[in-house]
């Protein structure tokens, strides 16, 4: 019985501890996010978030490194089209937006992603979105722009 | 058979359990058929939500099937009758119409951008906002239920590991309805539902459900499952709680969670393999021969299956400098795949093969069946996870290291996805039989097993 209740007090006690360190640690994480990490949130971009849940982006593609694996990482989506238009972030907005207007491609064999009806307005906020994310301090991760 | 009436609800659990572990593997086996030819429903019904019915019925029958679990042993081990079982039944009736409004939304895309009928698009926490809601209400209902059997019975152990279990369950899932707009943010407290749920609460509901099989199955003393449930317990939550940290490596989180991470979930292996000494220590020291041994072929496999799915496959790409290459790949996938069902989906089917008999009022039936399907399924996702941990290999090398554009790795894995298909089917024809061998009792073994005859 005096094993029992000790082990018990144990795991009570260890519990409690490290569900405290755990919180002290995620609250300074918190002011390190608001503060250090990440960008200022603009209106677009807490804008372009909600598109981005909407519409169920997750459940095909990645977002650092989170989600389904099906279609490409998004994180750094905004990095990986600045570096393909000359880093003119102009024609790199352009082209993320031309692309999503484009789909699907209906090509036979290809994965194809579902058109969605979104307006000029979500679609920049969009971009705005993965902007914003993509100067997440993330480690740097990923490894390279592939993603 | 039974020996408290009220148990018998666990049955209505266990039912809508089943229905939604078909449609869960059917959807998988769909989404597995649409990687090898992607042009299938692509404009009828996309990748994603059906990826969304895949994940959602996998997480609501786990759930569903635990809430039943505790319907059969809370009532045993206070020895008295579920306080409500027109509650449990309130409930139950709260869950189905919750996930049918979730399926339906889904499908038809209801209401779509609407705050609390929409869709929610956080991955796994879709489900519009008056499921949400739902879901809590029926967890207040089933916490009240249990909670006030407890109270009024004999406290085991046993019962205090698996309501604490369930009372985390309830109380991080309420993370659900915090969702900062920052990402950051959003993705941090996102993990205190997910991994708090599958790396902490959950494993202290396996370690009270398998205290509790054990209990029964081996006939060792509650003694000596009592001295070892705390240490399972503690063992899950000390390493589980800052375990956490494994996935706040590359999410805009500060750098010191790469050793905190490191450290803490490497150590997570340790509550797996605990459960594996534990299981198989009872069955050695245990004096009773079970008729069930289907049960207990289960219940062994789960500890098996669930330490090397969660935990060698867990350890895999757990450490920071392994995780920044593989992190997302197909890798991820294996690990999630097996460790899912070592863990959660083998306890309750584990559970369930024991309870049946209880239920429907009979000697155990269909023993060998039921023992083939647990291989076959065991098999099958065996298979599929070493297709996805090679995929995922293969992935990390072409993609993270040498920096080869997404798409163009894919067309390389196929391979690799066709061989996941087909460990898919095996596994369905695994899930086929398991579920007539429960579902369809027959007066008759269609193989008798090897047994003596039962005691008594």
């Amino acid at each position: 019985m005096q094993t029992k209740s000790a082990a018990r007090n144990i795991f009570f006690g260890g519990t409690i501890f490290f569900f405290v360190v755990f919180v002290g640690l995620v609250a300074h994480s918190y002011s390190y996010i608001v503060n250090t990490s990440t960008p200022p949130l603009k209106d677009s971009v807490v804008r372009g978030k909600l598109v981005w849940e909407e519409n169920a982006c997750i459940n095909c593609h990645t977002l650092l490194g989170e989600g389904a694996y099906y279609a490409p990482e998004l994180g750094n989506v905004w990095k990986r089209y600045l570096a393909n238009n000359d880093n003119d972030p102009k024609a790199a907005r352009e082209a993320i937006i031309t692309w999503i207007k484009s789909m699907p491609t209906g090509v036979e064999g290809r994965r194809q992603m579902p058109h969605f009806d979104l307006t000029d307005q979500q679609l920049n906020d969009l971009v705005d979105f993965f902007e914003w994310t993509s100067k997440i301090n993330t480690q740097n991760w990923p490894p390279n722009l592939a993603g | 058979m039974l020996k408290y009436q009220s148990q018998k609800i666990a049955l209505a659990y266990f039912a809508v359990a089943m229905a939604l572990f078909v449609i869960q593997v059917t959807m998988g086996l769909v989404i597995g058929y649409i990687y090898l030819s992607p042009n299938t429903l692509a404009e009828v019904l996309p990748f994603n939500i059906l990826r969304m019915l895949h994940t959602n019925s996998l997480i609501v029958w786990l759930i569903t099937g635990f809430f039943g679990i505790a319907y059969f042993i809370i009532p045993d081990e206070a020895e008295r009758e579920i306080a409500s079982p027109q509650l449990a039944w309130l409930q139950l009736i709260i869950l189905v119409v919750g996930t049918l409004g979730a399926v339906l939304t889904y499908v038809f895309n209801i209401a779509h951008g609407n705050w609390l009928l929409g869709m929610q698009g956080r991955e796994f926490l879709e489900q519009p906002l008056w499921v949400k809601v739902g879901i809590v209400v029926a967890a207040l209902i089933f916490l009240y239920n249990v909670t006030m059997t407890y109270l009024k019975g004999r406290k085991t152990a046993v019962a205090n590991v698996l309501l604490l279990g369930l009372w985390g369950l309830a109380l991080f899932f309420l993370f659900a309805f915090y969702n900062p707009s920052n990402l950051a943010l959003d993705k941090m407290f996102w993990w205190w539902v997910v991994h708090l749920w599958v790396e902490g609460v959950w494993e202290l509901i396996m370690a009270g459900v398998l205290a509790y099989l054990m209990l029964k199955l081996t006939g060792v003393d509650r003694e000596m499952v009592e001295k070892w449930i705390y240490g399972l317990a503690a063992l899950s939550l000390f390493t589980g709680i800052l375990g956490t940290g494994h996935h706040y490596y590359w999410i805009g989180t500060p750098a010191y969670w790469q050793w905190i991470g490191s450290v803490f979930s490497a150590m997570e292996v340790i509550p797996f393999f605990a459960m594996v000494l534990f299981v198989f220590t009872m069955v050695w020291k245990g004096q009773r021969e079970h008729p069930n041994q289907a049960a207990l072929l289960w219940a062994l496999g789960c500890a098996v299956l669930a330490f090397f799915g969660a935990g060698i496959w867990g350890f895999l790409h757990t450490l920071s400098p392994v995780n920044y290459w593989t992190h997302g790949t197909q890798v991820t996938m294996s690990h999630g795949h097996l460790a899912f069902f070592g863990a959660y989906v083998s306890l309750n089917l584990a559970f369930i093969t024991y309870a049946m008999p209880y239920l429907t009022n009979r000697q155990p039936y269909n023993q060998v069946l039921n023992m083939i399907s647990f291989w076959v399924m065991a098999g099958g996702i065996t298979f599929m996870t070493f297709a996805l941990t090679f995929a995922g290999a293969v992935q990390t090398h072409l993609q993270r290291v040498r920096g080869e554009n997404f798409m163009d790795v894919q067309d390389e894995l196929y391979l690799f996805f066709v061989m996941r298909e087909i460990a898919g089917i095996i596994l369905v024809i695994g899930v086929a039989l398991y579920l007539y061998s429960i579902f369809v009792p027959r007066k008759e073994e269609i193989i008798a097993p090897a047994a003596k005859q039962p005691a008594e």
